[in-house]
């Protein structure tokens, strides 16, 4: 079964049996359960599942942000170094450093009160000592340069509300590109945006991939997203993987019910009209 | 910027006038004949409706009520010949029961409410505000527990209850205050100081409990936020994210109900200051209701409407200062 396939000890990224579990009235369930993920440096994974799924739970659990009450097990490889034995002031070098991370709505990950600025320098700043205010702010300036907002030097000192939903996510990778980092996680990067603004800020990531040779963990729902930007791709339902592989080959001929669905879901425009099953009807349970 | 200011000032003006007719309205359609409270006993119907027309209240409602404006503005003076009286600007009426303008008569008494006001306030503010965020903090715990009981006891305890509680235990039975009485603060201020105590104490804690609450929901409510996911990712340090990104967004209701709330105590205590027997506004206004005394509760209730609209601006003002958002939509 491909969810326990052994994971490449020389991966840049290497999940292992990871388990993240919430305390319910009947005792532990698990909400991620024994997920392996391998990434290369450099490379780019996309991690597709419904709702409920657990894709976001891992990336959270990969950063070691899981809420109070939800328990980890297994471990995070990064570069080797094992993420899940590191304490917290340890965890916190590295975050925003080595790994960084956008999410899925822009407006409210951006703190209203202060300007996109300042939030990009903080990012700088809580990683690099000794930096000058204005050291800071030109390379904020040249982030959001980066992830080609325009007229960047005058808007560094607009707040997020002024900037449109595509824009106010440019705003959080540039954020996140501003530390050069080795490992992106996106969560959900384009779904709360309309349609051509995704096209944008996946050709962004596109684009920023292949400057900067930044590995990527893409999570989404979004199977054309994963198209796009991912050459390895992990499918997961109900916190398990059902199916893993290079992109090509599981969109080509997906071998799981359950990732069948998926792909079946998605309309196409030369397709006869069927029918719309609902997804997991076959069967798929792993 | 300007262009906001000015017309808040403007909206904030056309309020008052507003107030000012409506209060005015109520008095005038409610009220007994002041003519007949000035003639005093053993009047005649003439003397009635001599004094009538010497204090202009035989004329229409609009003509009075713009009189009574144009004595807000400029002073006016009651009745005419040998016992005209004046009253200067801001005249808010003059009571013929004890013979003083009611300008003058709030003027006394404002600072003592005043110094109620703002010592309580600055209690209830430190203490609900750090109580609020002990609670958010501990949630769920026994320290939120037992504060949250706390609050409860605070917002239900009447004023007066606590008042007489406060002055048999730390009055008479520790004797570690003396029993209030009125001493200017440059008599002797540290006993000046000892008289505020419980009434600012009493005043404070239906509002620390209301404060607490206030906070610690707002601060759990931002710990949900997005945003501190965001500064989490960024590797920011617990104490960052706290004073940089929790605190602030959790706060910002607080100055809103602050203001109103200072504002409204800004018109007088009734309870507190009647309790401890301080002659602020509050007690004023008691001792005018049971006298009957029309003009001074017509003007202590255009005092507190003025305090709570000009308070409102003071909030809207301090918002653009404090919230982007609104900074710039302004």
């Amino acid at each position: 079964m491909s969810a326990t396939q052994r994971t490449d000890a020389s991966a840049f990224l290497d999940v292992r049996d990871l388990t993240v579990s919430f305390p319910t009235s009947t005792g532990h369930t698990d909400v991620v359960s024994h997920l392996d993920l391998t990434l290369d440096a450099g490379g780019a994974l996309g991690v597709v599942g419904e709702s409920g799924s657990g894709k976001s739970l891992t990336s959270l659990a990969i950063m070691g942000l899981l809420p109070p009450s939800a328990k980890r097990a297994g471990r995070v490889l990064l570069g080797g170094d094992d993420l899940t034995a590191m304490s917290e002031p340890q965890l916190r070098r590295i975050r925003g450093d080595r790994v960084a991370m956008v999410f899925q709505d822009p407006l409210s990950s951006l703190n209203p009160y202060y300007t996109v600025g300042a939030q990009i320098e903080e990012a700088y700043c809580s990683h690099r000592r000794g930096v000058t205010r204005r050291q800071a702010r030109t390379v904020a300036v040249a982030a959001m340069e980066r992830v080609h907002i325009k007229d960047a030097a005058r808007r560094v000192d607009d707040y997020p509300h002024q900037f449109s939903g595509g824009m106010r996510q440019r705003v959080m990778i540039a954020m996140a590109l501003s530390t050069e980092p080795e490992l992106l996680i996106a969560d959900e990067p384009t779904t709360a945006l309309d349609v051509t603004v995704q096209a944008q800020i996946l050709d962004l990531l596109q684009e920023i991939r292949r400057d900067t040779g930044l590995a990527l963990v893409l999570i989404t729902h979004d199977l054309a997203v994963v198209s796009e930007l991912a050459e390895q791709v992990v499918v997961m339902r109900r916190g398990e993987c059902v199916e893993r592989g290079p992109v090509e080959a599981i969109f080509s001929d997906p071998q799981h019910a359950y990732t069948r669905d998926l792909l079946d879901a998605v309309p196409r425009i030369d397709d006869e009209i069927a029918a719309l099953r609902p997804v997991g009807a076959t069967g798929g349970r792993a | 910027m300007p262009r906001y200011l000015v017309g808040r000032l403007a909206a904030m003006v056309g309020v008052l006038l507003l107030v000012c007719l409506f209060t005015y309205a109520v008095f005038f359609l409610l009220s007994p004949d002041p003519a007949v409270q000035v003639c005093g006993k053993n009047c005649t119907p003439e003397r009635i409706d001599q004094i009538r027309a010497n204090l202009g209240l035989d004329r229409p409602f609009w003509t009075q009520f713009l009189t009574f404006l144009g004595g807000l503005v400029a002073g006016r003076t009651y009745g005419e010949g040998a016992g005209a009286v004046e009253c200067a600007a801001p005249c808010l009426g003059y009571s013929f029961q004890s013979s003083q303008s009611v300008t003058d008569m709030i003027g006394q008494r404002l600072p003592v409410s005043a110094t109620i006001a703002v010592g309580a306030a600055v209690l209830w503010l430190l203490v609900g505000v750090v109580s609020g965020l002990v609670g958010a903090v501990k949630q769920g715990t026994w320290v939120d527990r037992v504060l949250t009981g706390l609050t409860l006891g605070g917002l239900s305890i009447p004023n007066y209850v606590l008042a007489l509680v406060l002055q048999y235990v730390l009055v008479v039975q520790l004797q570690w205050l003396p029993f209030p009485q009125a001493v200017p603060f440059g008599e002797d201020p540290g006993r000046w100081f000892l008289n505020f105590v419980m009434p600012w104490i009493v005043l404070a804690v239906g509002y620390a409990a209301a404060y607490t609450r206030l906070t610690r929901a707002n601060v759990i409510d931002t710990l949900q936020e997005n945003f501190l996911r965001t500064a989490r990712a960024k590797g920011l340090a617990p104490r960052l994210v706290w004073r940089r990104h929790a605190l602030r967004p959790a706060l910002t209701p607080v100055v809103t109900v602050f203001g109103m709330d200072f504002a409204g105590l800004l018109g007088g205590a009734l309870i507190t200051e009647t309790v401890f027997g301080l002659n602020g506004v509050g007690k004023m206004a008691a001792d005018s209701i049971a006298k009957n005394d029309q003009p001074v509760i017509m003007g202590v209730t255009l005092l507190a409407a003025f305090f709570v609209v000009v308070g409102n601006v003071v909030v809207d003002v301090v918002y653009t200062v404090i919230d982007p958002r609104v900074r710039v939509a302004a």
